[in-house]
């Protein structure tokens, strides 16, 4: 079995890291911000028209 | 040595029915399943038979214990035998499951036809909100969400299930697989806008079904939900099998996710079967770390370790892949079927390499991150706070079976079967498991067969008595076992004959 242990760490020695989303930088991440952006532009033709109506009655009992 | 890892998914729908005061879930998923069904049987001739196949319940057990007793206070699983419930000829279960409508996949070898076999079952469900629009009043309609939260604290599931060797005690799967339901969910799960826990108030989670979960161990399915479930059903000979009721996954709309959730699982399983799994990554406080990475979107936080040390997901996640290398060249991965074995090395990797560097890499692939993106590009473009109800409304529409409103079809997700496979899955069934034989049998016999579960057969051949075929191995009832003499027999009786005389 392989060691693993350099990607053991005990709590003390962990720097404290900032929580943020990374941002695309590549050229796949740039693409992918188009289709987004141009998502985005359409978004609004296919969603519920009445988002807070549609959200309140979407209730779902009894599942497991 | 490792067995065979037959697998398959069920899965409860959302549903909304629009245009009527009231609506009952109840009578929406019985319109949807026997319009559909119905149309089925017109469609083949059969006007009115549409739900002469009929589900029996004769070796159902849903409160039997893996750990072999019954907690004080705990609640079996209810079995509905009153409510529709069908079988169709690709071996699936169709059925509505308290209220929810439910599809449950014909058992696979690999988790790559359960992803055909559970886009088939979308696809069932998408004609049957047509079929249903056919038979429902102007005005009124019924839609089908693929999710499994409502965002007000009820949730519906999707089960995966797993072959396991009898021989492998319960414990050691309790021991060895908890980490990997507490940490895989960075990539297979489906994300969430909110909170549906008094714990946390996060904006946006990893996971639907974190937020439900109270226990590590445990019997329940609706409240107290464990991280391992110990429904001990087999649904095969209880002698050599269990079958692993898993209740933690999230729906998933990505086929790459869905080939993730359950190809890393089957592996784990295997790894377990064959001893190799180390017991390192011990999580402290499972349930809470479950929560944890949940809410983490950054991928960084520390899980405490039993052995007081610490790992993130991610690390956790990259240790199973390491481990499962290995495994594969020491044992080779036949257990997961002809190739998907391979696939699924490669496919983890490549998921865990992109999250760590950068999440958005695999926006094509992983659902949560998918869905991230969409909801906050929204968010930012229209300068929205995270309460706003269209956020919410997004999330939920991700999950719209509808072709032309369902926002997962338009994300980019990348696929991994063709349309024609999953055309053919609706109707035909695996050729390498018993569901070739249940779903055979059904289309060319449908006449003579009254009943049909995971493990038998009912047929009625005009005898006094009736005839039940017992099933109870899941890799008999093939192609290769019984393909040519169904397709030799013109009668339901003559092909018992020739059954019993084999």
């Amino acid at each position: 079995m392989q060691e693993q242990e350099h990607v053991r760490r005990t709590t003390t020695d962990r720097p404290e890291q900032e929580v943020e989303q990374p941002t695309p930088s590549t050229e796949a991440g740039e693409r992918l911000k188009a289709e987004l952006d141009d998502l985005l532009d359409e978004i609004d033709e296919v969603l519920e028209t009445n988002a807070e109506d549609f959200v309140r009655s979407f209730v779902q009992k009894g599942g497991q | 040595m490792a067995i065979a890892k037959i697998c398959g998914i069920e899965t409860e729908y959302g549903i909304v029915w629009r245009g009527i005061e009231d609506p009952n879930p109840i009578t929406a998923s019985s319109v949807l399943i026997n319009s559909y069904v119905t149309s089925l049987a017109e469609r083949a001739g059969r006007p009115g038979s549409g739900l002469r196949f009929e589900w029996d319940f004769e070796s159902e057990q849903p409160g039997t214990d893996a750990r072999g007793f019954a907690p004080l206070g705990a609640l079996p699983p209810e079995v509905e035998s009153h409510l529709v419930n069908a079988v169709l000829t690709n071996g699936a279960r169709y059925y509505v499951d308290h209220a929810h409508p439910e599809m449950s996949t014909p058992e696979c070898t690999n988790a790559r036809d359960v992803v055909v076999f559970d886009r088939a079952a979308e696809l069932v469900l998408q004609r049957s909100m047509e079929t249903a629009a056919r038979v429902l009043p102007p005005g009124q309609e019924i839609v089908v969400y693929k999710n499994n939260s409502d965002g007000k604290g009820n949730s519906y599931g999707c089960h995966e299930n797993y072959l396991v060797d009898r021989n492998l005690p319960f414990g050691e799967i309790v021991h060895g697989i908890t980490p990997h339901f507490v940490t895989r969910q960075i990539f297979c799960g489906a994300g969430k806008v909110g909170s549906e826990s008094h714990l946390h108030t996060a904006r946006f989670q990893i996971s639907q079904r974190a937020d439900f979960f109270e226990e590590e161990v445990g019997l329940e399915t609706t409240l107290k939900r464990p991280i391992i479930n110990t429904r001990d059903e087999p649904h095969a000979d209880p002698i050599k099998y269990r079958r692993l009721h898993v209740i933690i996954g999230d729906a998933n709309m990505s086929e790459v996710a869905t080939f993730l959730k359950v190809g890393t699982t089957a592996l784990v399983l295997a790894m377990l079967e064959d001893g190799v799994l180390p017991r390192r990554f011990q999580i402290d406080t499972p349930v809470p770390a479950l929560r944890q990475v949940s809410c983490d979107l950054s991928l960084t936080e520390p899980l405490r370790l039993r052995d007081g040390t610490t790992a993130t997901a991610l690390e956790i996640q990259w240790e199973f892949l390491r481990t499962a290398q290995q495994y594969a060249s020491t044992h080779g991965l036949a257990v997961l079927g002809a190739d998907t074995g391979e696939r699924v090395l490669e496919e983890w990797e490549s998921v865990l390499t992109g999250l760590e560097q950068d999440p958005s890499q695999v926006a094509d692939r992983v659902d949560w991150v998918a869905k991230h993106r969409l909801v906050d590009g929204y968010r930012q473009r229209h300068d929205l706070d995270w309460g706003d109800p269209r956020l919410v409304a997004l999330d939920l529409q991700y999950h719209d079976l509808r072709p032309d409103r369902s926002l997962a079809r338009r994300v980019g997700l990348r696929t991994l079967c063709s349309e024609s496979e999953i055309l053919r899955a609706t109707e035909k069934p695996p050729t390498d498991t018993r569901a070739y034989f249940r779903g055979t049998c059904l289309e060319k016999f449908g006449s003579e067969i009254i009943a049909a579960n995971w493990d038998s057969m009912v047929f009625d051949i005009g005898e006094e008595s009736l005839r039940r075929v017992p099933m109870m191995e899941p890799q008999r009832g093939t192609v290769d076992h019984v393909g040519p003499v169904i397709a030799s027999c013109d009668t339901a009786a003559e092909l018992l004959d020739r059954l019993a005389s084999s």
